[in-house]
């Protein structure tokens, strides 16, 4: 027996752990080659029983490991799924996973890399990568939303007892701010009421040819789109912003001192029109102080 | 045990898990729950519902925190971050003992989300006990560890499960919760009698138990939480209150959960086993 598979040191320990994670996380239904080395392997790990071998006895693992993660992609992307249809969706899926196995203690981080990788490899996505880039960004965006920290705000007497040269702005890290081309917060939205209402018509008929009779979401035209992803009294919201105002909250959000955030929102902008956005953004409680 | 060191010496009873399908239910109807358990990495976010709703589960009942990504057995060293987040979480529920599993899920930091076997090797023993000592001086808090079920044996093993069960906690000074279904599905999965091993840990460090419903394939048998709880389990519930004493007991339903009403009565149900076993002991 190999030293790994005797587990009888730390190193061999290592050793054992990451050899058979490997077999574990290997992809479904792999070709017969992969299949003999993984069988070869597990004979050397594991031990068969009287209704198992070791080969079967890993692969239990080795299904159990991508149901849970393919379902934990199906429930964090209902609107890219809608957009690709199922078999692109799929392909898609297991490309990424393949490369981007999860590092986070929670499942709820595995969808964080996706709108990057859709966008550094076009081929799952084509024709349609800009729009699923953006629905990806979208949806990741209302994972942020519903759980990340939300600072104490910064109120209206705040910015009257400061001097604005001394203010150190934030906005909440629960908001994020995206530029899209596509309208897809619409988009999402109506697939999900699709979807609920398939789930519905399925649950009260028993069919789902019923529930495949609810309208057909059309995928959007393009249409550039500033978008506030954020949370109010523990909902979800969407707030489209114009140009400047984004531009303001986004030098904000990347650290900017005040007078060069306001600088960004571009000559053409009012004192009058900032003060109101400013007034409205306190009012939201997305301001908050920035940790220093 | 019914209070103990590795349970803060408390004395909690039956409580359930806390799950979302319930939260509305608990919040307005304020039912009569001993404790619950919840799941500490649901918990281990900035801010949000889950954390509102845990602030207000605080303020009226006694909850427990049980991990599922500690991975005391994964042979790398325990993030930082990731203790210091769960940290903050101990010091929000005041929880008297937290609980994970002996098992491995994750090398390199890549992780499987699930709770994988271990090699029962004397060495992964001694590094395992470092590693729960190492993560119980830096949380402060007492910590039980549970067995899982599972469905492969290596053969690297070089002792049962159990007695690696008693190497790993005493070594480490620390609790166990057992798991009586895992130990039933496990001795199904691999043909030993589970009262063999209810009857080989060390009695006085179970600080507590876990009873759930499982599902029978044809092969093998699987940890599912989905179901109440079934006969043989529950008898092998009562020989291990009978060895260990009436210990803190938390029934897992994790998978087509039902009613609240449903899932608390099904819990309520190891009170009658409780007392045989009391019966049995007089
Ligand atoms: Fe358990």
């Amino acid at each position: 027996m190999k030293a790994a598979a005797r587990a009888d040191s730390p190193r061999a320990l290592l050793a054992f752990q990451r050899t058979l994670q490997r077999a574990i996380t290997q992809p479904l239904g792999p070709g017969d080659r992969t299949r003999r080395t993984t069988a070869a392997l597990a004979k050397e790990f594991i031990r068969p029983n009287d209704r198992l071998t070791a080969l079967e006895r890993i692969e239990i693992y080795n299904r159990m490991y991508w149901f849970r993660l393919i379902d934990c992609f199906y429930d964090d992307n209902p609107g890219l799924r809608a957009a690709l249809g199922e078999r692109k969706f799929e392909r898609l899926m297991r490309a990424y996973l393949a490369k981007n196995p999860s590092r986070s203690f929670t499942l709820r981080n595995l969808c964080d890399r996706l709108e990057r990788f859709i966008r550094a490899e076009p081929r799952w996505t084509a024709p349609r990568t800009a729009l699923a880039a953006d629905i990806a960004a979208f949806e990741w965006a209302q994972t942020c939303a519903f759980d990340e920290a939300a600072k104490p705000a910064l109120t209206a007497a705040d910015f009257a007892g400061t001097p604005p040269s001394r203010l150190k702005l934030a906005l909440q890290p629960h908001i994020t701010l995206l530029a899209l081309r596509y309208p897809v917060d619409d988009y999402v939205i109506a697939v999900k009421k699709r979807d609920a209402l398939r789930a519905e018509a399925s649950n009260a008929t028993g069919q789902a040819k019923t529930a495949k009779a609810v309208k057909k979401v059309s995928v959007p035209r393009a249409a550039r789109t500033h978008l506030a992803v954020h949370r109010a009294d523990n909902r979800l919201f969407y707030k489209r912003l114009d140009p400047a105002p984004f531009r303001i909250l986004g030098a904000l959000r990347d650290g900017a001192p005040l007078t060069r955030a306001v600088a960004a929102g571009g000559r053409s902008v009012k004192p009058e029109q900032v003060q109101a956005w400013f007034a409205l953004w306190t009012e939201l409680g997305w301001l908050c102080r920035r940790a220093t | 045990m019914p209070a103990n060191a590795f349970n803060g010496h408390t004395d909690y009873g039956i409580g359930i898990g806390l799950r979302v399908p319930h939260y509305s239910h608990i919040l307005e109807r304020k039912p009569d729950v001993a404790w619950f358990e919840i799941i500490s990495e649901n918990f281990m976010v900035g801010g949000g519902r889950p954390l509102e709703v845990l602030d207000q589960i605080l303020e009226q009942y006694r909850v427990v925190q049980h991990g599922v990504s500690m991975y005391f057995g994964s042979a790398d060293k325990p993030d930082r971050t990731h203790l210091k987040k769960l940290k903050a979480l101990v010091k929000r529920t005041k929880t008297p003992w937290l609980s994970d599993h002996l098992c491995w899920g994750s090398t390199d930091g890549r992780y499987t989300h699930d709770l994988l076997p271990m090699p029962y090797t004397f060495a992964a023993a001694k590094k395992t006990a470092e590693k729960i000592r190492m993560v119980r001086d830096f949380l402060e808090v007492p910590i039980c560890v549970e067995n899982v079920s599972s469905y492969a044996e290596f053969h690297a093993s070089e002792m049962t499960e159990w007695e690696f069960l008693t190497e790993v906690t005493e070594r480490a000074d620390c609790g166990i919760l057992l798991d009586v279904n895992n130990i039933y599905v496990s001795s199904k999965n691999h043909s030993f009698d589970p009262y063999d091993y209810i009857n080989g840990v060390p009695a006085h460090r179970v600080g507590q138990m876990h009873i759930a419903g499982h599902t029978k394939f044809e092969k093998y048998i699987l940890d599912t939480h989905d179901h109440p709880v079934l006969d043989p389990v529950w008898k092998l519930y009562t020989h291990a209150t009978k060895r260990c004493g009436v210990t803190a007991t938390l029934l897992e339903w994790d998978d087509r959960i039902p009613s609240f009403d449903e899932v608390h009565n099904e819990a309520l149900k190891a009170n009658a086993f409780i007392a045989e076993a009391k019966e049995a002991a007089k």
